[in-house]
């Protein structure tokens, strides 16, 4: 039987997942935007077994709101980052350091 | 029922109306053509609404099942936040237009970060927080990557949407733990939930909301996007960045924690006392070593949120208000210097360098006397209007027990005061450079000139700005 426990446990991994993916990363800039995907979907693996748990349709709704929020917000960072790779040529995380100090 | 939703909510729709309209416009216009009679337009949008909210009657109105509060806080907040986006809509324009990236887009793009920030201070539901939280935070990433063709905001613009979205999904894995734990989003929900002890899956809940909540206002040790969005946002967008959506992310904040976790407030306490410190402290050291103006007044905008959560912590009605006061005097004395930064140009090209205003008080002594009252005031010293914000502040502090805390924050606003009387010093004593251009915009110098007149003048009564302060204050706590 798949308990919330599980459901709690599978949804904290890929979020941990999400957050080192974007500390850890020192690839390219897209893995950073797949890794803020993945944190969002965790946190709605959250809500809807919350939802199903509690019998209560509220986290359902909010999951729907993350989800077109989440994709609003791909939107906007891929076309920033189209406007970066036309500046200087590269999408490398290492390449984002113009300003340091 | 739904007309009376509605009507509570009537001045965030006709600011969405207006702006979808205004952008329809602006695309069927041309966007060059457009920009210049957008940019007064929103600014009088705003100016109307902030008279409107300003005036509408007194009380608290909820609408969609106390989702959404309309109350003497938000009423406040809102007023500040329109009356601050107009002024830096006035005072960009010149800026944008020799820079060549006036476009229609921008006041547009602002419209839409208010409207988020107005539902943000508002919100009184996760749900609710969300949306604005978010409404805001994408108007502002591509507000900072503005000038698309410049390297600098570009890369401002990927470091401000990626810790962005970092902690749009730290506080929403908050939201959800708390979701879980109490049964349901409402702010009076989650207060009913806890009853009179805190379960350990909502203080769970709590720090991740917390932590989020840290990087949107810029609080150490969640600061390290802002000196480089700051440095490299075009200087408009970095005035505005600076003031509205700081009080709009207080002002959520101390809704949050007073409406929803006051049963918590020992455990919140602790944890916005070390975000204060630590902000104030790393606001006044940090910023000693910049040279770049806009870094500088970066470390200065943390280093002030830090003076706010001081009030903030003290969690009473009294640092509410102390902390309402200090974002309202922050905000003014922040859009005096902006104006005079926007204007600072040598040849034509924007420079942003300190040493650029050596020797300034020769050439401008009106400019540079305003510069001075502005650089006291941030500081804090005595006769100027920042001095009472902080002493507001540490009353508060000192008043709930928190005196290290009061303490600390005077070790750290006098290690700040340096970094302001260096501009100072370089105005009145450094040594001769090239002199900056003498130009500059009439809206922007009568900004500046108002600001810091109100810095002296001020130091009366400062214009009841405390009673006002005190009536939103005591809405959030009935």
């Amino acid at each position: 039987m798949i308990e919330l426990e599980h459901y709690l446990a599978v949804a904290t991994a890929l979020f941990v997942i999400g957050v080192f993916g974007i500390f850890l990363n020192r690839k390219n800039i897209i893995v950073i935007l797949m890794s803020i995907e993945l944190m969002l979907l965790a946190v709605n693996i959250n809500l809807v077994a919350f939802s199903v748990h509690l019998g209560d349709l509220t986290g359902q709704i909010f999951t729907l709101f993350i989800l077109t929020v989440a994709a609003a917000e791909a939107a906007i960072g891929l076309a920033i980052l189209v406007c970066f790779h036309r500046n200087r040529n590269s999408i490398a995380v290492d390449d984002v350091s113009v300003m340091k100090g | 029922m739904i007309a009376r939703d509605i009507a509570t909510l009537l001045p965030e729709l006709i600011l969405a109306g207006y702006a979808m309209a205004a952008l329809l416009w602006g695309v069927f216009a041309g966007r060059f053509r457009a920009a210049p009679v957008l940019i007064w337009m929103t600014a009088l949008v705003f100016a109307g609404l902030a008279a409107w909210i300003g005036f509408s009657p007194e009380g608290t109105r909820t609408a969609f099942g106390g989702a959404f509060t309309d109350d003497a806080f938000a009423r406040f907040s809102k007023v500040v936040i329109l009356g601050a986006s107009a002024l830096t809509l006035l005072i960009s324009r010149d800026f944008l237009e020799r820079e060549k990236i006036l476009k229609f887009e921008f006041p547009l793009l602002a419209a839409f970060a208010v409207l988020g920030m107005m539902i943000m201070v508002s919100a009184s539901d996760l749900m609710v927080l969300y949306m604005g939280l978010e409404l805001q935070s994408l108007s502002l990433y591509v507000l900072a990557a503005f000038h698309r063709n410049d390297l600098r905001s570009t890369e401002a613009g990927i470091k401000y949407f990626v810790l962005g979205a970092l902690s749009s999904g730290l506080l929403l894995f908050g939201a959800s733990l708390t979701y879980g734990y109490s049964g349901t989003t409402l702010f009076s929900g989650i207060a009913e939930a806890a009853g009179g002890s805190t379960p350990f899956g909502l203080l769970y809940g709590l720090v991740f909301i917390l932590v989020g909540l840290a990087f949107k206002i810029s609080a150490a040790p969640f600061h390290m996007w802002v000196p480089d969005v700051y440095e490299g946002a075009p200087t408009p967008v970095t005035a505005f960045f600076s003031t509205a959506p700081k009080i709009a992310a207080i002002g959520l904040f101390a809704r949050l924690l007073i409406e929803a976790f006051a049963v918590a407030s020992a455990d919140w306490q602790l944890i916005l006392a070390i975000l204060a410190v630590s902000s104030m402290f790393l606001g006044a050291i940090a910023a000693i070593g910049q040279r770049n103006i806009k870094r500088l007044m970066a470390y200065s905008s943390i280093a002030h949120m830090g003076f706010a959560l001081m009030g903030l912590a003290a969690g009473t009605p009294d640092g509410i208000r102390a902390m309402l006061v200090y974002m309202v005097i922050y905000v003014v004395m922040n859009l005096g210097t902006f104006a005079f930064i926007l204007a600072m140009r040598r040849d034509g090209w924007a420079v942003t360098d300190i040493d650029a205003l050596s020797m300034y008080s020769r050439q401008a002594p009106a400019r540079a006397l305003a510069l001075l009252v502005l650089m006291f005031s941030l500081a804090g010293i005595v006769p100027m209007v920042g001095f009472f914000a902080k002493f507001y502040v540490f009353l508060a502090a000192v008043e709930s027990g928190l005196i290290l805390l009061a303490i600390a924050g005077g070790i750290a606003s006098v290690i700040g005061a340096f970094y302001y009387l260096r501009i100072v010093y370089y105005m009145y004593f450094g040594e001769p450079t090239d002199p900056l251009d003498n130009r500059m915009p009439a809206t922007g110098f009568g900004v500046m000139l108002a600001s810091a007149a109100i810095m002296v003048i001020g130091a009366i009564n400062l214009f009841n700005l405390v009673e006002f302060a005190d009536v939103a204050a005591s809405a959030l706590f009935s």
